[in-house]
């Protein structure tokens, strides 16, 4: 700063101040993203008891509900690809994925309704040196953040506690990512959709009541897809939700699914999310830059 | 005369419209801003000052014209000039579910600054914005000014080079702006430069140490406060009432008083070096107005010559 100074006063030159900007761009350029996924985990302390209770709580009620009672009444086994298997270890598995999903519908479009419109603190992030798709990378991380604390306890309930539900917890741990999966593939689609709504009009309890509910009830959550009739089954197809769970089944049972379906129901829930993904960083780029 | 530290040339921003012809919100901005300068935009709601400070702020790309900042163009180097940027947002837009200190710690990692750095700046800067004591408080609490001296505090975290500052003390109390006020002298007199836009004609005269007069996106003026006063005012104003409905009608018969005369809807302005002596011109006609009033030409005046609409509408 020495030299320059002199005939510019107290202010440094052009060249400094241009080497300066060059040195502090370039943490946030590689490591951006980050930023946000920690402003997201902190914002979510605010929260933290719903998340607890609600990841260890959720799972209790729901597996001592079919555990106690509905398993009680439906003695008789499912047969899910041909092989007989209790009622509670055939919906463990779609449980855990519909409850990750549900997290991932929470944090991935509350949260950027208020980024961009309720508190539009996005606004405020993107006049930060972080880009535009730094912001939605963060977002989709802080939730995936989430999404595995919720998967994971969820699977650590089924397994550890006396149900009984997970028969083969070799490869049974997998289904805590087939659940995160899953959300993502129905999140982040989501998260585009809620960073292009300029109208709050309550939109997100219609994708809860007209989206949510009906993936969850046809989605073979409860009974196998193939027992219902063929002109329902289609919403089982086209839900993330049924996709999870069938990888899911193949990692805490060993359901005797086709290979060849294994690679589809990853392939379905990748495609979903990067295509998602995608178009949420559009969304987030056009909007920040108005 | 040091370097600008930010240059615009013939700046253009323009926005699709369905089945229209572009909106042109900033046609063909030029200006140059020093070091340590106080630098204002005026003018009235939607004559591009706030499309200008984004396109400053590298979050709005120009869509012509020469840009830099800092000796950088912003379509390439956004995230490097906004480093060393602080920007104080027209909309207070801090994290309320974080409480005062949090929100400047959070925003302090952005820059890619150390934890320890970040903890250090942000009781250093709740100090420098008087929130010492609200610093566990969630901002969803704190007043309006608070907020804004908490968003001003939020733009320094990383000492920046340029302070950024939109409609800084739109729908602050008075007593809350003059808090503000001097925070912002304080910075000036650090050497921080200083870029705000404003539709208040005091708080121009009181920031800025040159400015330029914009509307419907182009510069109408440019200079200091008092220069702009003296080339497009005249030293005193004459304000005088007759009531809504008569004063187009005696505006008719006070031709020759003052250099200029310019009927609003509820008052006539009279431009004269000497308001007094026009006032008694004006009773010398047998007209008595309501009420009447000398003051000093200001900003707003040299507004309303240059694009016979008032600021504030």
């Amino acid at each position: 700063m020495s030299a320059a100074q002199t005939d510019a006063g107290t202010h440094p030159s052009l060249d400094e101040l241009r080497a300066e900007a060059m040195q502090w761009g370039r943490k946030p350029r590689r490591r951006g993203g980050w930023y946000v996924t920690e402003h997201m985990v902190r914002a979510m302390r605010a929260y933290g008891w719903t998340i607890i209770v609600g990841a260890v709580g959720q799972p209790i009620l729901y597996l001592l509900g079919l555990a106690v009672g509905l398993a009680a009444l439906i003695r008789v086994p499912i047969v899910d690809h041909g092989q007989e298997v209790s009622y509670l270890i055939f919906v463990a598995p779609a449980l855990l994925a519909t409850a990750t999903i549900s997290v991932a519908s929470e944090e991935l479009t509350y949260p950027v309704m208020a980024g961009f419109k309720w508190r539009r603190y996005f606004y405020g992030f993107n006049a930060s040196p972080l880009s535009s798709p730094q912001i939605a990378n963060g977002v989709v991380a802080g939730a995936t953040a989430r999404m595995v604390v919720a998967s994971a306890a969820y699977y650590l309930i089924v397994w550890l506690l006396p149900f009984g539900a997970v028969p083969h917890p070799a490869t049974g741990w997998l289904a805590v990512f087939a659940g995160v999966l899953a959300g993502l593939a129905f999140g982040i689609p989501l998260m585009a959709y809620a960073g292009s709504i300029e109208d709050d009009k309550g939109q997100f309890a219609l994708v809860q009541r007209f989206l949510f509910m009906p993936m969850f009830l046809f989605s073979g959550t409860f009974y196998p897809l193939d027992s219902l009739p063929l002109w329902l089954q289609w919403i089982g197809w086209v839900s993330p939700l049924w996709h999870g769970a069938e990888l899911g089944r193949v990692a805490t049972y060993g359901a005797a699914v086709d290979p060849v379906m294994v690679t589809v129901h990853l392939v379905y829930l990748l495609a979903l999310a990067v295509v998602g993904y995608l178009f949420a960083r559009r969304v987030f780029t056009e909007r920040l830059a108005k | 005369m040091p370097a600008p530290v930010i240059s615009a040339h013939q700046l253009v921003k323009s926005y699709k419209v369905k089945g229209k012809p572009d909106f042109v919100a900033v046609d063909g901005l030029s200006f140059e801003v020093a070091p340590g300068e106080s630098f204002g935009l005026l003018g009235p709601n939607g004559a591009g000052k706030s499309t200008t400070m984004k396109m400053i702020g590298a979050v709005s790309t120009r869509s012509g014209g020469d840009l830099q900042i800092l000796g950088l163009d912003p379509d390439r180097y956004g995230p490097e000039i906004r480093s060393r940027l602080g920007v104080v947002p027209q909309q207070d837009n801090l994290d309320g579910e974080l409480n005062a200190r949090e929100n400047l710690y959070i925003y302090g990692r952005y820059f890619g600054l150390s934890s320890k750095v970040c903890h250090e700046k942000a009781d250093e800067l709740l100090a420098f914005a008087q929130l010492e004591d609200k610093a566990k408080n969630k901002v969803d609490q704190l007043s309006g000014g608070m907020k804004r001296r908490l968003t001003i505090a939020r733009g320094l975290i990383n000492d920046p080079r340029i302070l950024l500052l939109d409609e800084p003390t739109t729908g602050l109390d008075p007593q809350a702006r003059h808090v503000l006020w001097d925070r912002l002298f304080r910075l000036k007199e650090r050497g921080t430069t200083l870029v705000l836009t404003t539709h208040y004609m005091d708080e121009a005269e009181q920031l800025c140490d040159r400015l330029i007069v914009v509307d419907k996106g182009r510069i109408m003026a440019e200079g200091t406060p008092a220069s702009l006063i003296r080339e497009h005012s005249s030293r005193e104003v004459l304000e005088v009432r007759f009531g809504s409905d008569r004063n187009a009608q005696v505006a008719g018969s006070l031709g020759g008083i003052g250099e200029r005369v310019e009927v609003l809807p509820d008052r006539i302005l009279i431009y004269a070096d000497n308001g007094e002596a026009a006032l008694e011109r004006i009773t010398g006609q047998g007209l008595e107005p309501i009420t009447s009033l000398v003051r000093r030409s200001s900003l707003e005046d040299v507004f309303l010559r240059l694009t016979g609409r008032s600021l504030i509408e």
